[in-house]
Formats: structure tokens, C-alpha cells, sequence
């Protein structure tokens, strides 16, 4: 762990060190074609100015403009508990300083990504259809393998990776607009032969290099990036088929990833749909078909396991350094059961989550097991339960409301009719589920909970008696 | 003039490599401690859920008053517990009482279609998993510290500023591992 770790330390310095550098020179050449030796000194001060500021905004308040422009929800424990409790168990597992922040991206595709700066400020970000379609230990896996991201550093290394390309780029368009054959050539033809075109050349070579090299650079890292947050997940899970699972169900759901927003224009490379957890076709990340079959071949949940399944798996392939030597063996265990492993319950939860933000109410389950949404604002005393008609009173769902007043006008409201002559069970507006049998001939009961009145009315006469 | 700068500077380097080895054990040390101390959040977390999961299920299934009694009178005990190895014994109990009760509960369908219970579940669900990879942590950080403090030449350090291998927290296996699943 520690050696990812200073790794990515150490080419984090040296990437700011060959950006500021790139720039310094690159400005410079710049600054000389247009004003000698003064215009080199500002254009190169210039440019490092910038790096610096480039890198600054990254680090300072990347993770917030990502998050913010991909329209990223916060999760809030009370809105997700199976979320939550599945980030904060990998949270713990990986002995992070702070359980990460948790974002809900509505999202149908399956997709996963890690930002913020360092461990202390990182922060998840899963769509709505990962959380849909994931069972609580594929989940886990997932969390755990962005997990692995935050703890080896990598999602700083990723920020600063796509400042370079960008400010690279940015440079690259500025000289090729300002010199380049469309722009102004005619300026350069005034200028002797000399040292100016030593510039222009290094310029040049700069403007067409340098935005490759970047581009090069952040493929070529992040691509081992992902073995090793595999086998990081694996280990923590103590599961690497949930992984191999997770993997497999995300790239069966291949709709077109949306188009990144234009106002991330400058940090387009960090395509959040590819930063840590894409699908297979993509060049950030290693052919997922492999990714699986590793996963699959292992025999324990240790890093030599890994290792020793990538050897067999891709026999010329190449890890990057990292534990894959230390530690003793580790049993795969098997993950808890979940507790509710139903798909519609999954659905309901997350699509209230959502609901909940565009102030939708949720009432309580009604008796026959459908939940039932109404907007918060909704002017009615009851709803009927649209599969199976039972009454279900808003009091207890909008406690708020006006106070007394509308507590008074709901206990004098409760009217509960008979569907049949058996057995019938509904709920009081308190939430209390009362139960009325075929014997009972009452018109009128008391809620043994709040003691609200309910008028019991019989049901309404079968046809051929009338 | 050559030699005592030589020896001068051995000596510097001697102190610099003292420094780095003994800041690389207070780290592992101090993981140990905070992973220790999050398994003891953990366990906290388990003991305060176990009095509103009990009322729970006592308003529906009343009269299995003796698991709901075993659940309580284990929870008391590993409240108590002082000890590491009563604790890890107190805990197991623990665990095994609360595998009885949510197997219990399986003839309840009213009780499992309660809203409360099945908060009450996720986080039970959730808090045995903490308590797990609590542990996980806890007994990787004590290897890596222990392979440390064993290991040749910060062996010399370690003994000199007296750094004691840590214990590993075992369970009970065959509890532990039992208990999570809850069948459906």
C-alpha cells in the first residue's frame, strides 16, 4: 500500500514539476516571439502563473465544481441507509481518517468514480442504476474498489493529471492560433532569421508534443490504477467474485454514456464516467473481460493471490509495483446476507431518494405492502391505496401542517368503510395497524394508539339485495 | 580532516535512519490503536441497537420472551465485559443470541413487513459487518506492526524503546461467522 502510495506521491510532484516546467518554457517562447527577451521573462512567469493557479483550483475546489456540474446529490444517512452503511463498513475496512462523503448521480447506467484531494476530503459518487442494480455485496465491492482509489491516492494524481492535459492543451491552441499557419504568419515573416526562430521552433515542438505526452501520461497511469484497486477491493471485501460480479453487470448495461457537460470543458479528460470505474472498451481502463477473469482466479483474497492470478490470466502483461509480495494468506468469506435483496425494494429506495428531493412524500407502507408517493402539497384529508383501496390518511405523513387545527379536522375526518364481511385489516391515521373482525358490529372504535375516533361504516350492500 | 568528517557523517545518517525507523513504528503502533478503538465504536454501536430491536420485536412476538431474554442478558454481559478475552466471550454470545432471535422472527411476516424492524434489520445487518471488517482492520494493522517490531533491524529499535507486539482479536470462528447470516 505505502509504496502506491509515495508512488503516486512522487509522480504527482513530478508531473506539477514538468507542468510548471512545460509552461515556463512554453510561455517563455511564446513571450520571445512577441517581445524579446522582457516578452520571455513575462510569458514565462506567465505560465507558470498559471500552472499554479491551474493546480491550485484542482486541488482546492475540483472535487466541489465536478460535483456541482455533474449535478451530483448528496446522500444524507436517512435517505440511503443500505448506501451509507455500505461506504462507511468500507470506510472502516480500509481504515480511512473519514467515512467519504456519498453523492447520487441520477444516472441509469451503472458507474461509479472517486474525487476530492486527499483521504480526509474524498468523496463517492455512484448513480442511481449502480445503487438500482447491485446487491448489497456487489455494492460493496464497488464502494470498496473506490475505496482503494482514495487510500493509494489515486484520485489526486487523476485531478492533477487532467490539469496538465488541459492546461497543455489550452497552450497548444493558444500558440497554434496565434502562430500557427490560420493565424498570424505574417508576423513571424518579419522576424530575422535568428534566435526567434529557435523560439518559434521550440514553441512548436512544445504546442505538438507536450498535450500528448500529457494525454499519454494520464492513460498509461490509469490503467494500472484499476489492478490495483481490484486486488484492494478484493482484500477488503475478503470477495472477489461480488467484484467480478459487480464488473459483469455494469458492462451489461451498455446505454450510451451521457455527454459530459460543456462547463467541465476545461476538465474534459476527467470524464467521471470513465475516471475509476468505466466499461471495458474504454483505453483508461484495462479490458474489463480481464478484469473479470482475474477476479475469478483468484484462490484467497490476499495480494499474492492477485498477482498470481493476473500471471496466469495475462501472462506478459506487467503490474505495477505495489504490495503484491507482503502480507499472509487471506480466506475468502462469504458476505453477509442482505436483508432486503429484492430488486423493487432497491428501485423504491432510490427513486424516493430521488422523489424526496423533488418534494415528494412517502407515506408509510400500506397494509397490502405498496408504498405509496403523493406530492408534499397534495389537498387531501386521505388517499385511497391505488392496488388495494384502502384508505390511507395524510396526518401522520404531514405532521407540520398547520397544527391543532388540521389534527382536529383529520380526528373528526376518520371514516373507515367496510370492504367485505371478514377479516380486514387497515391502518389509523397515527400509523397504527388496527384489525376488525368478521364479529365486529361496532360503528365506531377508539385507536388504542392515539386514540383517535374511527367511524366504522358496513360495507355497501351487494347489488341483488338492493 | 577526512576521517572525523567520515565519522561524523556516519553518524548523522545512523541518527536520520534511528528517526525514520522509530516515526515508522509510532505510526503502525498508533493504527493499532485507532483500529482498536474502532472496533470498541462498533461494539458500542451493537449494544445500543439491541435494546430498540428488542422492543420491536417483543410488540409483535411477545411471547418468545426467552430468546428476547437471552438477547438482553448477553448484551448485559458483554456490556461488562473488562477483559479482552471475556469481551471477545461475551460478544460471541452476543452474536449467537442474536442469530436465535432473527431466526425467530422468521415466523412473524408482520413483524418483518414493519417498516422499523426492517430499519432495525439493515442496521443490525450493517453493524455485524462493521464489527467484521473492524477486526479485519484491526488484525491487519496488528500483522503489519508485529512483522515490524519482529523484523531485523527495527528489531533493535523496537526493543530499545520498548514497542510489545500487539494481540491479534480473535472471535470465536465458528459464532462469528455464523451468526450474519440471516437466511430468507
Amino acid at each position: 500500500m505505502w509504496e502506491a502510495i509515495r508512488r503516486n506521491r512522487r509522480r504527482s510532484v513530478v508531473l506539477l514539476a514538468s507542468l510548471a516546467g512545460t509552461l515556463l518554457l512554453a510561455g517563455g517562447a511564446m513571450g520571445a516571439l512577441v517581445g524579446g527577451s522582457a516578452g520571455a521573462l513575462a510569458g514565462g512567469l506567465a505560465g507558470v502563473a498559471y500552472a499554479t493557479l491551474l493546480a491550485v483550483l484542482a486541488l482546492r475546489a475540483g472535487d466541489r465544481l465536478l460535483l456541482a456540474g455533474l449535478g451530483a446529490q448528496p446522500v444524507r444517512a436517512r435517505d440511503c441507509p443500505r448506501l451509507r452503511n455500505v461506504v462507511e463498513e468500507m470506510a472502516i475496512a480500509a481504515g480511512l481518517p473519514r467515512v467519504p462523503a456519498v453523492y447520487l448521480l441520477p444516472l441509469p447506467q451503472p458507474n461509479a468514480f472517486a474525487v476530492g484531494p486527499d483521504p480526509e476530503r474524498a468523496a463517492i459518487v455512484v448513480t442511481s442504476g449502480l445503487v438500482k442494480r447491485l446487491r448489497r455485496d456487489e455494492l460493496q465491492a464497488v464502494v470498496a474498489h473506490e475505496v482503494a482509489h482514495i487510500l493509494n491516492q489515486d484520485v489526486r494524481f487523476l485531478t492533477l493529471a487532467a490539469v496538465a492535459v488541459a492546461s497543455t492543451t489550452l497552450f497548444s491552441d493558444l500558440f497554434w492560433r496565434s502562430f500557427g499557419l490560420g493565424g498570424r504568419v505574417g508576423r513571424l515573416r518579419r522576424v530575422r532569421p535568428g534566435p526567434a526562430w529557435a523560439w518559434f521552433a521550440l514553441a512548436a515542438l512544445l504546442a505538438l508534443l507536450a498535450p500528448l505526452a500529457a494525454r499519454l501520461l494520464y492513460l498509461a497511469c490509469s490503467q494500472d490504477r484499476e489492478y490495483l484497486a481490484d486486488a484492494t477491493a478484493a482484500r477488503l471485501t475478503r470477495h472477489p467474485e461480488s467484484l467480478a460480479r459487480a464488473l459483469e453487470k455494469i458492462a451489461g448495461v451498455r446505454t450510451p454514456a451521457r455527454a459530459v457537460p460543456r462547463a467541465l470543458a476545461p476538465l474534459y479528460i476527467v470524464n467521471p464516467l470513465q475516471v475509476s470505474f468505466g466499461n471495458g472498451g474504454f483505453a483508461t481502463h484495462p479490458p474489463l473481460e480481464a478484469r473479470v477473469r482475474i477476479l475469478r482466479k483468484m484462490a484467497g483474497a490476499a495480494y499474492a493471490d492477485y498477482e498470481r492470478a493476473y500471471r496466469e490470466v495475462q501472462p506478459d502483461g506487467a503490474l505495477p509495483p505495489g504490495p503484491w509480495r507482503s502480507g499472509p494468506t487471506v480466506p475468502v468469506q462469504a458476505p453477509a446476507a442482505e436483508p432486503q435483496a429484492e430488486w423493487v425494494a432497491r428501485v423504491r429506495e432510490v427513486e424516493g431518494m430521488l422523489g424526496a428531493r423533488a418534494d415528494w412524500i412517502v407515506l408509510r407502507p400500506c397494509l397490502c405492502g405498496l408504498r405509496v408517493r403523493i406530492p408534499r402539497n397534495l389537498e387531501r384529508e386521505s388517499v385511497r391505496c391505488p392496488r388495494c383501496g384502502r384508505v390511507q390518511w395524510l396526518a401522520a405523513a404531514r405532521p407540520a401542517a398547520a397544527g391543532a387545527t388540521t389534527t382536529a379536522a383529520a380526528r373528526a375526518a376518520l371514516r373507515y368503510r367496510r370492504r367485505s364481511e371478514g377479516w380486514e385489516a387497515f391502518r389509523c391515521a397515527c400509523g397504527k395497524a388496527l384489525q376488525l373482525s368478521p364479529a365486529c358490529e361496532a360503528s365506531r372504535l377508539r385507536c388504542p394508539a392515539c386514540h383517535r375516533r374511527i367511524a366504522i361504516e358496513p360495507a355497501a350492500a351487494p347489488a341483488h339485495t338492493a | 580532516m577526512g576521517m572525523e568528517w567520515f565519522v561524523l557523517a556516519l553518524s548523522a545518517a545512523l541518527v536520520v535512519w534511528v528517526v525514520v525507523q522509530y516515526n515508522a513504528l509510532v505510526r503502525l503502533r498508533n493504527q493499532v490503536r485507532n483500529a482498536w478503538s474502532q472496533i470498541h465504536v462498533q461494539l458500542k454501536r451493537r449494544h445500543d441497537l439491541i435494546p430498540n430491536l428488542v422492543e420491536t420485536v417483543r410488540a409483535y412476538a411477545a411471547h418468545e420472551r426467552e430468546t428476547l431474554d437471552q438477547v438482553i442478558r448477553a448484551r448485559g454481559r458483554a456490556v461488562e465485559a473488562r477483559s479482552v478475552g471475556e469481551q471477545a466471550q461475551a460478544e460471541g454470545e452476543l452474536s449467537r443470541a442474536l442469530g436465535r432471535l432473527m431466526l425467530v422472527v422468521e415466523q412473524y411476516p408482520q413483524l418483518r413487513a414493519n417498516e422499523n424492524f426492517l430499519a432495525l434489520q439493515e442496521e443490525l445487518t450493517s453493524t455485524e459487518n462493521r464489527i467484521g471488517f473492524a477486526r479485519q482492520h484491526y488484525n491487519d494493522s496488528v500483522m503489519s506492526f508485529n512483522t515490524r517490531v519482529q523484523s531485523f533491524p527495527a528489531h533493535l529499535i523496537a526493543s530499545a524503546f520498548e514497542f510489545r507486539e500487539a494481540e491479534f482479536f480473535e472471535l470465536e470462528e465458528v459464532a462469528d461467522r455464523e451468526v450474519p447470516q440471516v437466511v430468507f
